[in-house]
């Protein structure tokens, strides 16, 4: 039932557009030359004025702009890169300061260093060379008490000797023959207490 | 009334009738579209002349279709061409307005006259052939003689060369008149079916008709860049004869 009337209301709608278009159908508007001459002429009057005033105002102005902008780029990119490198100069300046700086420590460092060195050495050195001073010293004075020590030794071993026979025998003894023989026993003691 | 498609195309007198030597050039609503289309082109664009580093929306559009027509013309017809750009951006600006503004709905499509683009169209093509005589003398006639065609095909050649550019104003007016008029007629036809088949029908054509609005934007554009771009094809056979 409802299909049956939408159709109807379908179908009818669709004559009705019809017979109402082709009832006003007179052909195109565009080839009736009445406003022929009027379409011309304000055409020209109104396209002729639109590329006057575009081509003598603003196509210049927006042409310029254009140009102005890429002219003031491209300078900015060139300042830009001449900035950068000023800033690469700089920095390898910086490093080239902070190299020098570091090779000064380095150097100073080690100078100091070899100085105090030197000097210890040569303290060490002077030091050294009191000490073997101070050892020959005392070892010439122990080589003098040595030879003075037997010879001391020698003659009290003479006296004591001489006494003790003098005591045991009752008379003097060439005290000669006696020093030999205390010599002759020292000596050997001596080998034998040098080792040799 | 308002059902006839073909009545949006009607031409009618605004204010009182002017008439020069028994010739009217009444004011109509065909030169009230041309006057608005002309004046809203000169505002955006004097809009768009400021000078700034960093363009604003207005200023990016002006600059950038500037960019645009002084491409397609260098890409079209080399720098020879350059003299002509005011006149192309002129050209291209105009078709794609009036197209544009015929676009809103009871508002009336200056380019969907045939006596419009046939001016325009006619126009372009004296001026080409003027200045193809002008830079290359008789020798401009040589377009009409292709090199490399056999001697015995030349006669045919020959005239077929000269009807297809004398018939160049006539396809390029058609061109724009007819698909300017038939989208216009389609739209209205599409709206006259949505009105009759009324809120149980017309949902269909109501559809066609959003799809079509889109269309005849597009066509709207591609209309005005294919009138410029012949416009310049044109001019470059004048100036480079390559034949």
């Amino acid at each position: 039932m409802l299909k049956k009337i939408i159709f109807q209301f379908l179908a009818l709608s669709l004559i009705f557009t019809y017979s109402a278009q082709s009832a006003e159908r007179g052909g195109m508007p565009q080839l009736n030359p009445e406003f022929w001459i009027s379409q011309i002429f304000w055409l020209v009057l109104t396209f002729g004025l639109l590329f006057i005033i575009l081509s003598k105002f603003i196509l210049p102005k927006i042409s310029n702009n254009l140009e102005t902008r890429k002219s003031q780029i491209l300078e900015n990119i060139e300042t830009a890169d001449k900035q950068r490198e000023e800033t690469e100069k700089k920095v390898k300046e910086f490093d080239k300061i902070i190299n020098d700086t570091k090779v000064e420590a380095k150097n100073f460092f080690n100078s100091e260093r070899q100085k105090v060195l030197d000097d210890i050495n040569n303290k060490r050195l002077s030091l050294e060379k009191d000490i073997e001073k101070e050892i020959i010293k005392a070892e010439e004075e122990i080589d003098q008490l040595k030879k003075t020590s037997q010879e001391k030794v020698t003659k009290i071993a003479i006296e004591t000797s001489s006494d003790l026979v003098k005591q045991l025998i009752g008379e003097d003894i060439n005290k000669s023959s006696l020093s030999a023989i205390v010599e002759d026993l020292s000596k050997k003691e001596m080998e034998k207490h040098n080792g040799i | 009334m308002a059902a006839n498609p073909m009545y949006q195309f009607n031409v009618y007198r605004i204010g009182p009738e002017i008439k020069i030597n028994n010739i009217d050039i009444s004011f109509t609503n065909a030169s009230l579209f041309m006057v608005i289309s002309s004046l809203a082109i000169l505002i955006i664009f004097n809009l768009g002349t400021k000078r700034s580093i960093i363009p604003n929306k207005i200023q990016l559009l002006a600059e950038l279709s500037y960019s645009f027509i002084s491409k397609m013309i260098s890409d079209t017809a080399g720098s020879k061409a350059k003299p002509y750009f005011s006149f192309i951006f002129s050209l291209f600006m105009f078709v794609l307005f009036c197209n544009m503004f015929g676009m809103i709905p009871y508002s009336f499509t200056v380019t969907s006259h045939i006596i419009v683009t046939f001016v325009l169209a006619a126009f372009i093509f004296i001026g080409v052939t003027i200045i193809g005589f002008i830079k290359h003398g008789l020798g401009y006639l040589k377009l009409f003689v292709p090199s490399g065609v056999p001697m015995v095909l030349l006669p045919l050649i020959v005239v077929i060369e000269i009807i297809s550019y004398l018939s160049r104003p006539i396809s390029l007016s058609v061109r724009l008149f007819a698909n300017m008029m038939a989208g216009h007629t389609m739209m209205k036809v599409f709206g006259g079916f949505v009105v009759s088949l009324g809120i149980v029908g017309g949902w269909l054509p109501l559809g066609f008709s959003v799809a079509l609005t889109g269309l005849e934007i597009l066509v709207a554009f591609l209309q005005a860049y294919v009138f410029a771009i012949l416009t310049c094809i044109y001019l470059n056979d004048a100036l480079n004869l390559h034949h």
